[in-house]
């Protein structure tokens, strides 16, 4: 039986460093290539010596894909094909490849120029790495080589995020990447149909979580931040560079133009600028609003947004300010918070994850004291609030997903091993699928039932058709008679006699003979006639045939009656068929074999 | 085609030569299948006439045995059925030959225009059941088809002409039907609810729902096979099912079904309810939209499975939760999942029976939830208008789905925020705010959206709120909208108005506050021309009327307020029961029962009039003028009676006027002496009918009975003229049309109000109907003799009121018409001016409002509102925000121009409506109709002018 392995080298029951090897169908497929966040070492990196202990990747994988722009799918992509060593097609979305480099370019600066790393990737190795991308538009099918073909799906995770179906002959696997079910201000929700792949590999980051309905989150939020705005207060709102911080943007943009604020609005410069430049280029990867409204204004304009410089944040009066980075550890957002903590109008809103030990993960685990470096503290007045914005499916999105594609096997990637337990437990009682979750380096592995598609001379079909009932009911199956013929990797089905010919083979006849000892003490003739009435009376429908030459025929069977030598009421029959009469035939010889009763004539 | 009256088809037949002789030689000139196409569509292009239709249909039939092309063969049968829809064409002589070429027809696509084809004659021919039989059987044979097109066909036919209880044979030839059984319609088509082909699964779906339109009950077997349709692949398959589930869950809403993997039964209505509620999340807006639709108007859904739809976290389950223990244990699983609200509140805890929580439920868990956050504004209009239909019939639901709809005055499209207003306000008498729901509710006061703002005050209007604080919340917030948008100020005013006679009690305790009175010293005097002020005023004012307590609590200036404010803004402020002064302002008009006694009084007027029955009699002039104005003081009074009171005054005054313009010394002068009286006669006449198209078309409530009163004083004021022109003597032959013009007014009379002729015995138009054989025959003297004699012998007809009559008012709110400046403007350009009115029983003011200008030279315009510039704030009123343009060549003086709102009518659109709408043909040529009878068309000013000072320049060079 075909089989399909599954092996995580990274983000097996964990979160980050995303990177999954497939082999599918005789192919090998590298899905993400991450880094992970939490580590300064090797282990940084997807282990790549799992593939091959020395020398490129090239022979062993025959296509890399990236589903979105965030670090922990594509961080290691320039330390894999550049320093490792690949040459074969990395397929991404247009989006993607346009903000993947800016992304791995900050990466870079920060490790090297700020941490002073060395054997690290250089810009030059980027830009080598992006001309190997091959760009992917939803829905379009690429055919990588003759028989592995992919296809993207929207994710609605960020701009340009994207679900793959991966294809080789009928079997297929479909990698979810990061999604959302639920759209949000900027982005749609995301959507599959039902192509009922062998295995759908789905991240499960909420494995736990249901969460509250959107719109009660953004009323808090735009409510909290209101309040604190009227107050006088300032609001920091931390956030990435890229993705929910568009989303907040938009949600405070039209908000203000809806209440007619006043308050500015500030954005943290550099990296977000550009972004935004992106964000207003690829306008079809949004939502439907946003696409509909674009000709008159592009959402991504802000009106009330403008630039944020550091002297802003000692301006008096309320103000609203999103400052990189997300977790509060470093940079303008912490700069920002230690300037505004003291002052309990004030309010920080926390729109996603915090790692521990980071001054997010404390405040919002109820610290009220931080020690800073140089032993001195911090005392938090200012309000501190959560609010998950991070859109990821959550545990009933995934169940939503499964059920718009209906796989036959699910594999769970990109997620805490104990709330991967809890949601596979769900699955497979829910669905009656199996449900895997290999830790990295584990190789899942799921058999598969592939049908083989043959090729069926359309002749012969209509002759079948012909024969039977009009319409092909689907409940019921049919035989058929025909030759199957496997020629150069391709399996038909045509009639015996095209096959005789396209073989150049001639035609032999195949018949069986078979003698069947009667007690009878007629004359041959009369013995002869008692098995035509006889056959008569039992075959009805058969066309029965008694000929001059002292044979019977049905249909093509003949039957022949001799005398023994010795016992002249003992008569032999001879019964005689081709192959294709098999079944009447053995029937008949059979029949014969019970001898003839008594009431004939 | 045809169908269009005998009138021109007579025409027709006279100029030309028959239809069918001129396709029989093109078709017989046809030399190649191209150019018999070619004629075959020139062909159609054409009426024919219902006498050729037969012999065309020969000449096409012929043709068809004879033509090879199949997209020949294809046409003609198209041009069949569109002749067999000819008025007056009864195509029973076809069905032979239609049923014989689909017999003999080989090309799949031929049989399936056939097969259509012979829809429109089974449609045509709905008497004969023979008929209908032998196509059902038709439809029957050919089910087994190959082509899809065919098989559709098929099931549209078995759809459409089917019947419940002919049981039929079905042919051999179909798997699974070898046996012969006898089986019926429902069963043959849900046979191909599991077709291979989806359009073919769709048909099936559809001709079963065209039965059920045609009243056959569907059977309650074909359910299950409905609810696995739910799970196609197919869209428009899932969207066909969603209905079929929907119109079989209201057609066996109690049966019981069983639950899989459990032996347990429920309804049914709640198993198709949980089932399309699931559909709610699927793939395909298209099915999400329908879904979100279709259940909103399942109201006989049990509550639990109703308030399912609004949680998202108990997941399914609850259909088997029925014993306190297991509700307990809900509540024990319902922590297991994070809410995404708070920090770290995901952390998973210990394992639970995972056997009790089913993510995906088979119920109908968080339908709305996720109809309300989908991705397209269609979805989540939808499931809006699903919540506010289940919840008018539930209340409990609707104080469940408060929070939800809260939540949706905050989404990113304006249309959807809207409606989400709207529905809150329909289903806000089963609800009470509490404070937090009330904050978020006027948080959206501050939108910059005007529509926004002004439906929010329509919600405020209707809302209930529960504590004092509400109250001074509300207040707050109103006050601070007035102030951000000074234009709100009479919708705010209003909404004060009525959140202060709504909660009395809950003002009382605020009023000293609200007024800043001190027991001890005296305030300061507000300023009276405050807003701001006034808004509160309005509150505590409209608190005050049933809180009797309250006026102790006033200062004297706020005395002084209330009377200028009882002048300044009647409708604001109510007459109060005052203390001191000796000022009783109460009148009896607000005691109980006033309408009553009102509608008495309305009654006991009509009823003394009615005892006139000459109209000679003495005094009945007076009576008639005392009861005008007794109505029309009713009227001022009585604000809900205006309607009616003004209808009958106005009914009066036509009769009155009638009756002195034929007085009996006018009539008996000679002419040439009688001049003066004559012209004011003729006034009267013309009065009376402008006054009749006044009565049809601004009053809204009135019944055919009353419509039929109106023509018939119309009548009697065309006979009055008729006979004015008469004795004029301008010579014969106008005098001839206008008679024969008379004549056909009656008999169009007599067409339309067939109904009610038997309650007008006696009156003018009944005497004129039994006069009618002489009447067409005699000379115009002798019936302008007639009718002088008729007419003056007529009693009056008494007037019956209906119900509820409405006069429809316009008011415009601005301009104002009080600004001194004026607006300048370069001649030859154009300026904007804001036009802001409201409108009360206007039907289908997008139609017939329209804004006339009117400039000092007497110039007028008249200007057609956009139909997105009226918007319905509430049942029976509309609200017009528009712009219209003015511009003129220059002034030498700033001078006033006049604004007002005309209504128009047309006499064709109410009177012959019904033929109007039959006359739609499927050639699209409306030019050939004649007009249906000369409309008349008029307006009629129903607002008070508003003066604009507009100032046009010249253009500097």
């Amino acid at each position: 039986m075909p089989e399909i392995k599954v092996t995580p080298l990274g983000a097996g029951q964990d979160v980050g460093r995303s990177c999954i090897l497939v082999s599918i169908g005789g192919k090998n497929i590298m899905l993400d290539c991450g880094m992970h966040m939490g580590y300064n070492d090797d282990r940084r990196f997807p282990d790549f010596s799992y593939i091959t202990q020395n020398g490129r990747l090239t022979e062993f994988l025959d296509c890399v894909i990236i589903s979105h722009f965030h670090l922990d799918h594509c961080g290691a992509l320039p330390f894999m094909s550049e320093m490792v060593g690949y040459d074969g097609p990395i397929y991404m979305t247009h989006p993607t490849k346009a903000i993947c480099p800016i992304l791995l370019e900050d990466f870079r600066k920060i490790t090297v120029d700020k941490k002073g790393e060395t054997n690290f990737f250089t810009s030059q190795m980027i830009k080598d790495c992006m001309k190997k991308v091959v760009p992917l538009n939803l829905h379009q099918t690429v055919q990588v080589d003759d028989e592995l073909e992919i296809k993207a799906y929207y994710a609605g995770h960020v701009l340009g995020a994207a679900m793959v179906q991966i294809k080789v002959g009928s079997e297929s696997v479909v990698y979810t990447g990061d999604y959302n079910m639920t759209p949000d201000r900027h982005l749609g929700a995301a959507w599959i149909d039902k192509c009922r792949p062998d295995i759908l590999i789905s991240e499960s980051t909420y494995a736990t979580t249901i969460r509250d309905s959107k719109r009660c989150r953004e009323r808090d939020f735009l409510k909290k931040v209101h309040e604190s705005i009227e107050r006088g207060g300032k609001v920091l709102i931390p956030v990435f560079a890229l993705g929910r911080a568009q989303e907040l943007c938009i949600l405070l943009e039209t908000f203000w133009e809806r209440m007619n604020l006043k308050a500015p609005i500030y954005f943290s410069t550099g990296l977000t600028e550009k972004a935004n430049h992106y964000y207003k280029l690829f306008i079809t990867w949004t939502n439907q609003k946003i696409r509909k409204t674009f000709v008159q204004r592009n959402m991504f304009e802000f009106k009330h947004i403008k630039a944020f410089d550091r002297s802003y944040a000692d301006n008096p009066g309320p103000m609203v300010v999103f400052a990189t980075p997300g977790m509060l550890h470093a940079g303008q957002s912490l700069q920002i918070f230690k300037k505004w903590a003291g002052n309990e109008k004030n309010m920080v809103i926390m729109p996603g994850y915090c790692v521990q030990g980071t001054i997010g993960h404390k405040i919002l685990n109820g610290q009220r004291k931080l020690e800073m470096e140089g032993r001195s503290t911090l005392d938090v007045k200012l309000q501190v609030e959560y609010m998950s914005f991070s859109a990821h499916a959550d545990a009933k999105g995934i169940m939503q997903l499964i059920r718009m594609a209906e796989p036959r096997n699910m594999l769970l990637v990109h997620g805490e091993a104990v709330k991967m337990e809890f949601l596979k437990g769900k699955i497979e009682q829910e669905f009656s699928i199996d449900c895997h979750m290999p830790a990295n380096g584990e190789t899942a592995t799921v058999t598969t039932n592939p049908s083989v598609p043959v090729d069926i001379s359309l002749n012969l079909l209509k002759r079948e058709m012909a024969l039977g009932g009009p319409l092909p009911d689907p409940k019921k199956p049919r035989t058929m008679h025909g030759t199957l013929i496997m020629k150069e990797n391709s399996l038909k089905l045509v009639s015996s006699e095209q096959a005789l010919k396209e073989l150049g083979l001639n035609e032999h006849q195949l018949r069986f003979t078979c003698r069947v000892q009667l007690q009878d003490p007629h004359s041959d003739p009369d013995t002869l006639n008692r098995i035509y009435t006889h056959l008569k009376s039992v075959l009805k429908g058969y066309t029965i045939q008694h000929l001059p030459d002292g044979t019977v025929m049905v249909e093509s069977i003949v039957i022949k009656v001799s005398s023994s030598a010795e016992d002249t009421s003992t008569k032999v029959l001879l019964l005689s068929w081709s192959y294709q009469d098999e079944d009447l035939g053995s029937f008949l010889s059979t029949l014969l074999k019970k001898g003839l009763p008594s009431g004939l004539c | 085609f045809p169908r269009s009256e005998e009138a021109p088809a007579k025409k027709l037949r006279l100029s030309k030569p028959s239809k069918s002789a001129a396709l029989h030689i093109d078709l017989c000139k046809a030399t190649n299948s191209t150019d018999a196409l070619q004629y075959l569509l020139h062909f159609a292009r054409k009426p024919v006439e219902v006498e050729s239709v037969e012999g065309v249909v020969r000449i096409l039939l012929e043709h068809y045995y004879k033509e090879t092309d199949n997209s020949v063969r294809l046409k003609i049968a198209s041009l069949l059925g569109l002749l067999s829809k000819t008025q007056g064409f009864s195509p029973d002589c076809i069905v032979d030959d239609a049923i014989n070429t689909l017999n003999n027809e080989k090309s799949h696509q031929v049989l399936a225009q056939l097969l259509d084809t012979l829809l429109v004659i089974g449609t045509q021919l709905p008497e004969s059941p023979t008929v209908r039989q032998r196509l059902i059987e038709m439809a029957c044979k050919h089910l087994s088809d190959t082509y899809f097109g065919v098989r559709n066909k098929c099931l549209k036919l078995l759809g459409c002409l089917g019947m419940a209880d002919t049981p039929l044979t079905k042919d051999n030839d179909g798997p699974g039907a070898s046996l012969g059984l006898l089986r019926d319609i429902q069963s043959i088509i849900s046979d191909f609810f599991g077709d291979q082909d989806p359009r073919v699964r769709t048909a099936a779906i559809k001709a079963m729902l065209q039965l059920h339109e045609r009243r056959i009950k569907i059977h309650e077997i074909i359910y299950d096979q409905a609810c696995r349709l739910l799970s196609d692949d197919y869209e428009q398959v899932r969207s066909a099912a969603v209905q079929m589930v929907w119109v079989l869950s209201q057609l066996y809403p109690e049966s019981i079904v069983p639950i899989p993997s459990s032996n347990e039964e429920i309804r049914l209505v709640d198993d198709a309810f949980g089932k399309i509620s699931h559909m709610v999340s699927d793939g395909s807006w298209m099915v999400r939209v329908q879904a979100a639709k279709t259940l909103g108007s399942m109201l006989q859904v049990s509550h639990h499975f109703l308030e399912q739809t609004l949680d998202k976290k108990l997941m399914s389950d609850l259909r088997r939760k029925r014993t306190a223990h297991e509700r307990a244990k809900e509540l024990f699983t319902s922590g297991e999942f994070s809410s995404g609200r708070k920090w770290a509140d995901d952390a998973p805890k210990e394992k639970l029976d995972t056997n009790t929580v089913n993510l995906i439920a088979s119920g109908a868990c968080g339908a709305f939830v996720h109809g309300l956050e989908d991705e397209m504004f269609e979805v989540r209009i939808a499931a809006v208008e699903a919540l506010s239909q289940l919840a008018r019939s539930s209340a409990s639901f609707a104080e469940k789905c408060l929070d939800f709809l809260v939540d949706m005055f905050n989404d990113e499209i304006e249309e959807v925020r809207l409606q989400s207003i709207h529905v809150l306000r329909e289903i806000s008498t089963h609800i009470t705010l509490r404070e937090d729901q009330l904050d978020t509710v006027l948080a959206v006061l501050e939108d910059s959206s005007r529509d926004i703002r002004e439906a929010l005050h329509e919600l405020i209007c209707y809302t209930n709120v529960s504590t004092k604080e509400c109250i001074q919340l509300a207040l707050l917030e109103l006050l601070k909208n007035l102030n951000k948008y000074p234009t709100d100020r009479n919708s705010v005013w209003k909404c004060l108005k009525f959140l202060g006679s709504r909660h009395p009690t809950l003002v009382l305790p605020l009023v000293p506050e609200l007024l800043s009175t001190h027991p001890y010293f005296d305030t300061p005097e507000p300023d009276m021309d405050d807003p701001a002020y006034i808004a509160v005023l309005v509150l505590v004012f409209n608190a005050a009327k049933s809180c009797p307590t309250m006026p102790a609590l006033f200062s004297d200036h706020t005395f002084r307020h209330y009377a200028y404010l009882r002048d300044s803004l009647s409708h604001l402020v109510p007459p109060l029961r005052l203390p001191g002064n000796g000022l009783d302002l109460v009148d009896s008009r607000c005691g109980s029962g006033s309408v009553e006694s009102a509608q008495l009084f309305l009654q006991q007027s009509l009823n003394r009039v009615s005892t006139i029955q000459n109209l000679e009699a003495p005094g009945a002039q007076d009576l008639l003028n005392f009861t005008i104005r007794d109505l029309q003081r009713l009227g001022e009074l009585q604000t809900e009676l205006a309607g009616a009171a003004d209808f009958c005054a106005t009914y009066l005054r036509c009769q009155l006027l009638l009756m002195k313009a034929l007085q009996e010394k006018l009539w008996n002068m000679a002419v040439p002496l009688c001049l003066k009286q004559n012209v004011t006669a003729t006034a009267a006449a013309q009065q009376i009918l402008e006054e009749t198209y006044k009565l049809e078309f601004l009053y809204s409530g009135l019944e055919s009975r009353q419509v039929a009163t109106i023509h018939h004083v119309r009548l009697q004021a065309k006979a009055l003229q008729l006979i004015l022109t008469a004795r004029t003597r301008q010579g014969l032959d106008p005098l001839i049309s206008s008679c024969e013009k008379f004549l056909q007014d009656i008999e169009s009379f007599q067409r339309l109000f067939v109904a009610e002729l038997p309650h007008l015995q006696d009156s003018f138009v009944d005497k004129l109907l039994e006069l009618m054989p002489r009447l067409s025959s005699c000379k115009p003297v002798e019936m302008v003799k007639i009718l002088l004699a008729t007419l003056r012998l007529s009693g009056l007809l008494q007037l019956r009121l209906p119900e509820q009559i409405h006069r429809a008012t316009a008011t415009i709110i601005e301009p104002t018409g009080e600004s001194d400046n004026p607006l300048r403007f370069t001649t030859g350009l154009v300026v904007a001016l804001d036009i802001d009115a409201t409108l009360e029983h206007v039907q289908d003011p997008q139609n017939t409002v329209k804004v006339q200008v009117l400039y000092p030279d007497g110039q007028s315009h008249v200007i057609h509102p956009k139909p997105s510039d009226f918007r319905k704030p509430g049942p029976d009123r509309h609200r017009l925000i528009t712009q219209v343009y003015l511009s003129h060549t220059a002034w030498t003086e700033p001078s006033q121009i006049e604004v007002r709102l005309l209504l128009a009518y047309s006499s064709s659109s109410t009177s012959l409506s019904s033929s109007s709408a039959s006359k739609l043909g499927w050639s699209d040529s409306i030019d050939s109709l004649p007009p249906p009878e000369a409309a008349v068309e008029g307006t009629i000013p129903f607002s008070k002018p508003v003066k604009v000072y507009i100032m046009p320049k010249p253009a500097r060079r």
